[in-house]
């Protein structure tokens, strides 16, 4: 089986009295190693879909497997747990915190490892990955000082900390100018390519969506047909 | 910043019941203190009722008690703290052309000063255990007396006579006011209590009612019989060969009272038992007989001091109470902003794995450590205060190790209770929300 395995994921926003049907049937596979790029309009399902993937949120109908486990059906400790082991996240605005230096913030996630880490290896872990994305000089900084692109190497330090098989990376270069967004697409490739790590880019832009092997466009709630695989996604899945 | 306006409500709440309690138990052990001077600690022992022909002499007129008793009381009775033997005579006090009947005459030892919690005097000293030995005719004056015989001149030196003696006048007491029932407490004359037994009551006519009959005229020194008045011998002289032939029965030396003093109220009773207890012993009393004594104690005063201070306590208590409800009050709120404020920050941790339960501890160890802090410093701003209040208006105040202690376990607990509900609901938050949320 793939790393990530969709099938007919429906997703339905109750608005009111309203049903607003978000995601219509989503079936996807992705394997390990893999570097995605999930692309799509805004409304067009894109974070929700991005969410379910992130074990954040439960799909109303389908099932969800990563690496192995079915999500759609844990409670939402379970899901925190899984989060917490199988998955890294990078976010836009970084959401690095504040008043805390740049190793304690690599650290965070460790506190919540099953089974607990002890002090100084979770240490030894941090700064490891910190000069790995080029900062370890600066572990003892905030994030006030640091620029948008170390605040993000920074970001990718943390979710890289509980070694993930899968890294999320929502818009990552979004508020980043265009030469540190490039530093920061060709971290992604490289980790990708050395560590084998399966990267989902999730993003609106185009130029963005080239660094990746593979795009996934989605429309309407639905994925629209690939042209980069074409086996097809769910052939894919068959012959892992 | 905000964390010691967060606080602040416990800062004040902690030091406010420091600072209460600590003054609360100064002041309630000056009212302790001056209630016991009344007398609240004291144990009066009657002697027993005689009775002859079926008539009763009425309380104290039993002749059992003797100083020996008090002797063995103080030695084996470790809940009494100090006693003194009384003996009581009612006499006219002549000096100079002035006369007056003082409410009190009474002899006893120098132990009495403090068991009446007197022992400060306004002028002179004391009469000493020597004093007592010797039977020295020296004596101490209440205000009353001064102001009625000596019409406030300094008596000091003095000589003044009772029954035909002359007692020189050592010291002067402190004012003490009318007692609990009105009877003035200054107008007594104190006195060695062999004095006032072998050199007054001997040759008092009281001497032939039963409450104080016991000394015997025989033993009267004569010296003081300056001017007659003693009582004729009813029978003659009994030369040596007589009394030989029959001696006479041992006779004890009697008191009509003991008066002892608890060594704290709270011991009062456990001192009424053990002097029941050595006494019937010493009195060779059967189990089936009663007391040849009664043991009085002032059950009233301390009935009031009780409920004194156990109102005192409540009240105390109430204000504590009210002032950590205000403090826990601020910190839920406080709380409550800082959850809303750091929503980002929860859903950051829950997106990286973090359980609900994990966001709950988070949080209510954050308001139990600001609890804890502003515990801590309450105590010290609550010690502070209740310094400032020693120093500035010398208001006598106590340190309460079990306020402290409480005043920690309360603050905790206070930040468990208050911070529990923003915990809760920085727990159950959603994730998606609370990262979106700005």
């Amino acid at each position: 089986m793939s790393l990530i395995e969709l099938r007919n994921i429906h997703k339905t926003y109750h608005l009111g009295q309203i049903d607003v049907p978000v995601l219509k049937g989503v079936s996807l596979s992705i394997g390990r190693g893999e570097l995605v790029a999930l692309m799509g309009a805004s409304g067009s399902g894109k974070s929700t879909l991005m969410n379910i993937l992130g074990c954040l949120d439960h799909p109303t109908s389908g099932q969800y497997f990563l690496d192995g486990h079915e999500v759609s059906s844990l409670s939402s400790d379970g899901r925190a747990r899984l989060r917490n082991s199988k998955i890294g996240f990078v976010f836009q605005s970084f959401n690095l915190l504040a008043r805390t230096t740049a190793l304690e913030n690599v650290i965070m996630p460790l506190s919540y490892a099953h089974p607990a880490i002890s002090d100084r290896e979770a240490k030894d872990r941090a700064r490891e990955l910190l000069t790995r994305v080029g900062l370890g000089e600066r572990t003892d900084h905030e994030p006030s000082q640091l620029s948008g692109g170390q605040q993000q190497r920074v970001a990718i330090a943390r979710a890289l900390v509980n070694q993930p098989p899968v890294l999320f990376a929502d818009e990552p270069t979004g508020n980043l100018d265009s030469r540190t967004s490039e530093e920061v697409l060709r971290m992604f490739q490289e980790l990708n390519e050395k560590d084998g790590i399966t990267i989902i880019l999730v993003t609106h832009d185009a130029n963005v969506a080239q660094h990746a092997k593979r795009t996934i466009r989605i429309v309407d709630g639905l994925i629209a047909p690939d042209p980069a695989a074409p086996a097809g996604a769910p052939a894919q899945g068959a012959f892992a | 910043m905000r964390a010691i306006l967060t606080t602040l409500g416990i800062i004040i709440g902690v030091a406010a019941v420091i600072a209460m309690m600590e003054i609360g138990q100064g002041s309630a052990a000056a009212m302790r203190k001056s209630i016991a001077s009344m007398g609240a600690n004291n144990l009066i022992i009657f002697p027993g009722t005689a009775a002859s022909g079926g008539v009763s002499f009425g309380a104290g007129s039993n002749l059992t008690l003797t100083p020996d008793d008090l002797i063995a009381v103080l030695r084996e009775c470790p809940a009494v703290r100090n006693g003194a033997p009384i003996v009581r005579a009612r006499s006219q006090v002549v000096y100079g052309n002035r006369n007056w009947v003082p409410q009190a005459i009474t002899g006893t030892t120098p132990a009495y000063l403090d068991v009446r919690d007197w022992t400060q005097m306004a002028e002179g000293e004391s009469f000493t255990d020597r004093d007592v030995r010797n039977s020295s005719k020296v004596c101490l004056i209440g205000q009353t007396i001064v102001r009625e015989v000596f019409q406030g001149r300094s008596p000091i030196g003095q000589e003044i006579r009772i029954q035909n003696v002359t007692f020189r006048v050592i010291g002067v007491l402190s004012p003490k006011g009318a007692n609990m029932m009105g009877s003035d407490q200054d107008d007594i004359v104190l006195a060695p209590w062999t004095t006032i037994k072998y050199r007054v009551s001997g040759t008092s006519s009281s001497a032939s009612t039963a409450s104080s009959s016991s000394s015997t005229a025989d033993q009267v020194n004569s010296l003081s019989n300056l001017y007659p008045g003693g009582q004729p011998a009813l029978y003659p002289a009994r030369s040596a060969v007589q009394a030989a032939d029959n001696p006479m029965p041992v006779r004890f030396t009697n008191v009509d009272q003991l008066l002892v003093v608890a060594v704290s109220s709270e011991q009062a009773e456990a001192a009424v038992d053990q002097v029941t207890q050595l006494l019937r012993e010493r009195h060779r009393i059967t189990e089936n007989e009663p007391d040849d004594f009664s043991i009085r104690n002032m059950a009233e005063i301390m009935r009031t001091l009780a409920s004194t201070s156990t109102l005192m306590t409540n009240l105390l208590l109430f204000v504590a109470l009210i002032s950590l409800i205000v403090g826990g009050v601020g910190i839920m709120n406080i709380m409550l902003v800082s959850v809303t404020e750091r929503t980002h920050e929860i859903g950051l941790r829950m997106a990286v794995g973090a359980r609900g339960i994990d966001i709950l501890y988070q949080f209510l160890t954050e308001a139990v450590i600001l609890c804890l802090a502003g515990g801590a410093m309450g105590i010290a701003l609550g010690r502070l205060s209740s310094f400032l209040v020693r120093w500035l208006l010398k208001w006598p105040t106590g340190t309460s190790l079990a306020a402290m202690v409480a005043a920690v376990a309360v603050s905790a607990t206070v930040g468990i209770v208050f911070g529990f509900y923003p915990a809760w609901k920085a727990s159950r938050l959603d994730p998606i929300e609370a990262l979106r949320y700005e």
